[in-house]
């Protein structure tokens, strides 16, 4: 019965020990994976700031105007009369 | 971290008897001993009531104390939604940008780094001492707002201590001034100020989040700890808006109101079946990339917020009342001899004598005492009640922010003379937009849809007048832009069939009519089976003021292009028109002969 306990008693103890440690990595653990989360999180945010920037700049080269102003002055272009369209009836 | 009293000490003391050496002051020995033991436990004891003190009791003080000095909970920007185009255009964006700030107390200690930090920020180096010296007991203050990412690096790299940069948002508009009303504006804290900016503020917006950090003394993060609140980004808006219709739009009212020498305008373009807004422009109008500077009266959205007097465009109302009333058919006629009459002391001209004409040539010559003759037949109530359900003197529910729900005295108010001057359209007052709501909910088989600014919105129609009725009136509205009608040829697109009408009244201010006018013209095309409805209202057009000779061009050629972009087929095939003017122009023989519409004056 002595033995026993003594056994029991220092199963315990290593049990506790091995929680705490468990904790601190858990702990540690999830450090690195906010860290982690944190740089991810930024990164998409850096992405979809990129993402905007080239939409802002596409939005400003396709505008109408310039559009226009390209197609009629550089490149000659004029929209076409209705002697030029042919109507396919759908 | 308090320290337990050292067992030691105790063992220590329980052995000092067998050393000691026997008789010789044995008494003694004991009662110092004791008296040994008593100062250690109580020593012991003061150390475990101070541990419990620190750890159990004030142990939250203590950590906040603690936390407080390297802990850190941060703000997480998060960016304004995009607002797109029915087709996915980015109309206003936003962007990153970086804010200097500084905490002036640190910044004031090394005068001798101020010169190159203004010399950065491109300020004179005394008044940013002077603005650091009126923020001294503060903390923060902006040295500079809104710079570009890279610009904001350079400062940074000076390295001054006390000198950070905070990432903010700002809103672009690539499409500038030709869309500038409808979105309206954001301040330089990215809330919404004006039009759908503000509308839909809160849709757009989003939340911001926070974050808690270590930062070490310099205020650098060393470590992320925790989420305390999830950022939300806000919400993307597409709009009913075609980026393509609108600069259509703004091309050809701009270069109307150029060649007219006018003073302002604006048009509107609706789709019939679904009541959105396909493009609204207003002239003069302002560059929302730009903050502040433009004349205030540029930034109103006169589609909306300004009331005209509709003149004869209210008169297609005028004849659906009667008709509705089973006093009138199409084949009644009314005798408008002289070209002149008499209500009261009140006399109504017309610009021709018309003579016998019969309710489409009422329409189509724009006849005011025609429509003053069938007013008087008719019930104040019933032509009240009619004005009311298609919209005007009430608000359209768009939801855009300083709209005038316009002008429509109550019917009980109304005088004969009254009558006879709301039934040609003067003594009322509407927005563009609101003739525009009329104009599509009688080109929609006599049902009426709300205008919206939002692409697919739920926006159920309802029956407001027999379709028999509506489909009368559009025919009738379709000889407007024929031969003998006001608004032909100006108002013609080649191969698509158009019904319209032209409207020209005289401004009004402080209660004076002047000899300043508004030329209005609305329309819908193709008329056998209307897709769009277009109002072009112009104000004080010098020269030819006629709404047929200024405003019903414009609606051509934006008519002509947006029936194209949006392959719209022409009303018949067959009959396709190769030939003559792709964009017809009005020869000014033609103009004097058919302009017959009327501008008038009330008492």
């Amino acid at each position: 019965m002595k033995p026993l306990g003594v056994l029991v008693i220092v199963l315990l103890l290593a049990a506790t020990v091995a929680s705490a440690v468990g904790v601190v990595y858990a702990r540690q653990q999830s450090r690195i994976l906010f860290g982690e989360l944190v740089r991810l999180t930024h990164e998409r945010d850096d992405l979809n700031t990129e993402f905007g920037r080239l939409e802002l700049e596409q939005a400003t080269w396709a505008e109408p105007n310039r559009i226009e102003q390209v197609a009629r002055g550089q490149l000659g272009m004029v929209s076409p009369g209705p002697a030029d369209t042919v109507v396919v009836k759908r | 971290m308090t320290v337990r009293p050292p067992p030691r000490a105790l063992q220590f003391a329980g052995a000092l008897p067998a050393r000691a050496k026997p008789r010789v002051h044995r008494a003694n020995t004991r009662a110092r001993l004791y008296l040994v033991l008593m100062i250690l436990a109580l020593a012991s004891t003061a150390l475990i009531v101070r541990a419990l003190d620190l750890q159990v009791v004030r142990k939250d003080f203590y950590q906040e104390q603690g936390d407080a000095r390297f802990l850190r909970e941060m703000p997480i920007p998060v960016s304004r939604g995009t607002i797109f185009d029915r087709n996915g255009e980015p109309l206003a964006v936003s962007t990153p940008v970086e804010s200097i700030w500084a905490n002036p107390q640190q910044l004031l200690d090394q005068p001798d780094r101020l010169p190159e930090l203004a010399a950065a920020l491109g300020v004179d180096a005394s008044s940013l001492q002077q603005k650091l010296e009126q923020h001294r007991d503060k903390e923060f203050v902006y040295l500079k707002r809104q710079l570009n990412p890279d610009a904001a690096a350079e400062i940074l790299k000076l390295g001054i201590a006390g000198v950070s940069s905070q990432r903010e948002y700002r809103r672009y508009y690539p499409s500038g001034e030709v869309l500038a009303h409808i979105l309206g504006v954001t301040n330089v804290d990215d809330h919404g100020q004006e039009g759908l900016e503000l509308s839909f503020d809160e849709w757009l917006a989003g939340t911001p989040g926070s974050e808690r950090v270590i930062r070490d003394n310099k205020g650098h993060t060393v470590e992320d700890v925790e989420l305390l609140r999830e950022p939300k980004p806000g919400r993307d808006l597409t709009l009913s808006i075609d980026r393509r219709i609108q600069y259509l739009a703004y091309r050809e009212l701009k270069s109307a109101i150029i060649e007219h020498h006018a003073m302002s305008g604006s048009m509107v373009v609706l789709d019939v079946q679904t009541g959105e807004v396909l493009a609204m422009v207003n002239q003069p109008s302002f560059n929302p990339n730009a903050h502040g500077g433009s004349d205030q009266s540029y930034r109103r959205n006169r589609a909306m917020t300004d009331v005209v007097e509709p003149g004869s465009t209210i008169k297609a109302f005028t004849i659906s009342t009667a008709l509705e009333s089973g006093k009138w058919t199409l084949k009644s006629h009314v005798d408008t001899n002289p070209g002149s009459y008499q209500i009261g002391n009140w006399t109504i001209h017309d610009v021709h004598n018309h003579g016998l004409l019969d309710l489409t040539g009422v329409i189509t010559k724009s006849s005011n005492i025609g429509a003053a003759k069938i007013a008087e037949t008719l019930s104040r109530d019933s032509l009240y009640d009619m004005l009311r359900r298609f919209g005007f003197g009430e608000s359209t529910g768009s939801g855009f922010p300083g709209e005038s729900p316009g002008l429509l005295p109550i019917a009980s108010a109304w005088g004969p003379v009254e009558k006879a001057t709301i039934a040609y359209g003067y003594g009322l007052n509407v927005t563009p937009l609101q003739l525009a709501q009329a104009y599509a909910a009688l080109a929609n088989d006599g049902r009426m849809r709300a205008p919206t600014f939002v692409r697919d919105a739920h926006n159920p129609d309802n029956a407001i007048i027999d379709p028999e009725i509506a489909h009368t009136v559009v025919r009738m509205l379709e000889t407007v832009v024929q031969p003998g009608g006001t608004a032909y040829p100006q108002a013609v697109v080649a191969n698509y069939l158009v019904g319209g009408k032209t409207g020209t009244a005289r401004m009004a201010h402080a209660g004076i009519y002047q000899n300043k006018y508004v030329s209005t013209f609305v329309g819908f095309v193709p008329a056998s089976a209307p897709r769009l409805v277009g109002v072009v209202v112009i104000h004080d057009a010098q020269g030819r003021y006629y709404g047929g000779d200024v405003s019903a061009p414009v609606f051509a050629r934006v008519m002509d292009g947006a029936l194209r972009i949006l392959d719209v087929p022409p009303d018949n095939v067959q009959h396709w028109f190769a030939g003559g003017p792709h964009v017809p122009v009005p020869a000014p023989a033609a103009t004097e002969a058919t302009n017959d519409d009327a501008a008038e004056e009330v008492p």
